[in-house]
């Protein structure tokens, strides 16, 4: 399926694949000013999507990264880390456990 | 009669169950690599609910619940608990789940890190933050412990308004006014890790439980140091003597008689291991006045403990008593902690066990 135009991509690790019914992505459309805004949108459409992802504080989860373009949103603006169409949004957990 | 076994883990959540008590058949894991340091067992439903506490390592906190013993489970969109905005809070961990009376069948408790008392009027799917203890002006003063500061033991009249909790640290506090006022109730409870041992608050209490005979009598594991109260706790007294370490995390009572707990010494609070390397129990008729050592089937050369949650007992006759250690090991006896079987080993960590009998 194509995104629509204005659409941003979100990718997901397979862990949370089961939360959006298997799909190794989601779109939202059209796209939001940021991060923040894009993650405002999934906690209406995907909250418990949105939960995994950041705490109710608003803080991404501390072994969750996100990257924007290829770009971590820690080492740019964080959640106010710009988001345009037709970019892809990747989630990665962070290599922790044990 | 099917007795059904929650097993809660470092890395999941598994589910047994026996006609017997002694073949134990295991399903899972369920939230494989998650943490299930809370789960609960509610029968007073038409249909029995599992409530469980979930953490991931990488996704955080949630709390999942099933009406179908596990087939299936669900969760809250924005989540069962959630601090309030105004709090600029998130929540830690889950680390009790605790059902109300049996007249209250949709009344359920959440203690949770950071410190805090959450109570549901829906059966578990929403809780709200009981905002009485989170302003409480001692809250800032209540410090973490070895594994985080939290609510960890509910305790509810049976037929009043009282509410009793107890927190690691900060020790034990009471509401007779169904949640709303709380005053700390540690009297003769010591903290050894203060400059002031015996202070107004601030104890490191690891569980309490309620004596068969009534509410008011209640037992105290603490951090160094086994106390029974008489009052609801007003005044707390040692009852450590005849044990040979006052340091443990659980203590367990009777459902049926009146004066019979269970404990299981470690050598200390730096020295977090069965006495000696031996795993035993140990076991009062008498509200502690003395204690009898009882181990049959528990190991020698044993470095490994059983946390304050990671035990249960059940309501059969002859009570049964369930415990979980650190190196995935399942012990059952069926005759009041007399000898102990293995219907488990080779799990995750055991952080929680509750048992129920399935209708």
């Amino acid at each position: 399926m194509t995104a629509a135009l204005d659409a941003v991509t979100v990718q997901l690790p397979s862990s949370l694949r089961e939360l959006v019914g298997g799909a190794q992505s989601i779109t939202v459309s059209p796209a939001p000013a940021d991060v923040g805004a894009l993650l405002d949108s999934l906690a209406l459409t995907h909250p418990v999507l949105e939960r995994r992802l950041r705490d109710e504080t608003g803080a991404i989860r501390r072994y969750v990264n996100v990257y924007v373009d290829g770009d971590d949103i820690r080492r740019a603006q964080g959640v106010a880390t710009p988001v345009v169409a037709g970019i892809t949004v990747q989630i990665l957990p962070s290599i922790a456990g044990g | 009669m099917t007795y059904l076994l929650a097993i809660g883990t470092r890395k999941g959540l598994w589910l047994a169950r026996s006609e017997d008590r002694l073949t134990w058949s295991l399903d899972g894991p369920h939230f494989l690599m998650e943490e299930v340091a809370a789960v609960a067992i509610d029968s007073r439903r038409e249909t029995t609910r599992l409530l469980v506490g979930v953490l991931s390592m990488h996704y955080g906190p949630t709390l999942v619940w099933s009406d179908d013993l596990g087939s299936t489970w669900n969760e809250t969109g924005n989540g069962a608990i959630r601090f309030p905005d105004d709090t600029g809070t998130a929540l830690g961990r889950i680390w009790q789940i605790h059902p109300d009376r049996n007249d209250r069948p949709e009344v359920v408790w959440a203690g949770c890190e950071p410190t805090s008392l959450w109570r549901s009027t829906d059966g578990g799917l929403s809780f709200a933050l009981v905002q009485s203890l989170w302003d409480h002006p001692h809250r800032t003063e209540w410090l973490p412990g070895a594994g985080g500061a939290a609510v960890h033991s509910v305790v509810v009249h049976p037929t009043s308004d009282r509410v009793t909790v107890a927190m690691s640290s900060g020790g034990v506090y009471v509401s007779d006014d169904g949640a709303t006022g709380w005053t700390p109730r540690n009297i003769g409870i010591s903290a050894k890790f203060l400059p002031d041992m015996y202070p107004e608050y601030g104890q490191c209490v690891h569980k309490i439980a309620v004596d068969a005979s009534g509410p008011d009598t209640m037992y105290a594991q603490n951090h160094h140091g086994v106390y029974r109260t008489d009052d609801g706790g007003m005044q707390w007294n040692s009852i450590a003597d005849g044990l040979p370490s006052d340091f443990g995390f659980f203590v367990l009572t009777s459902p049926h008689t009146p004066a019979t707990a269970w404990v299981m010494p470690l050598e200390a609070d730096m020295r977090r291991v069965p006495v000696g390397g031996r795993m035993r129990v140990h076991r009062t008729r008498d509200g502690g006045s003395t204690w009898t050592e009882l181990g049959a089937g528990l190991p020698d050369n044993s470095w490994s403990v059983v946390l304050r949650d990671a035990a249960c007992v059940d309501t059969d006759p002859s009570t049964g008593i369930y415990l979980g250690t650190r190196d995935g090991v399942i012990y059952v006896s069926t005759d009041e902690g007399d000898t102990y079987s293995v219907i488990a080993e080779h799990l995750p960590d055991i952080l929680s066990l509750r048992v129920a009998v399935l209708p």
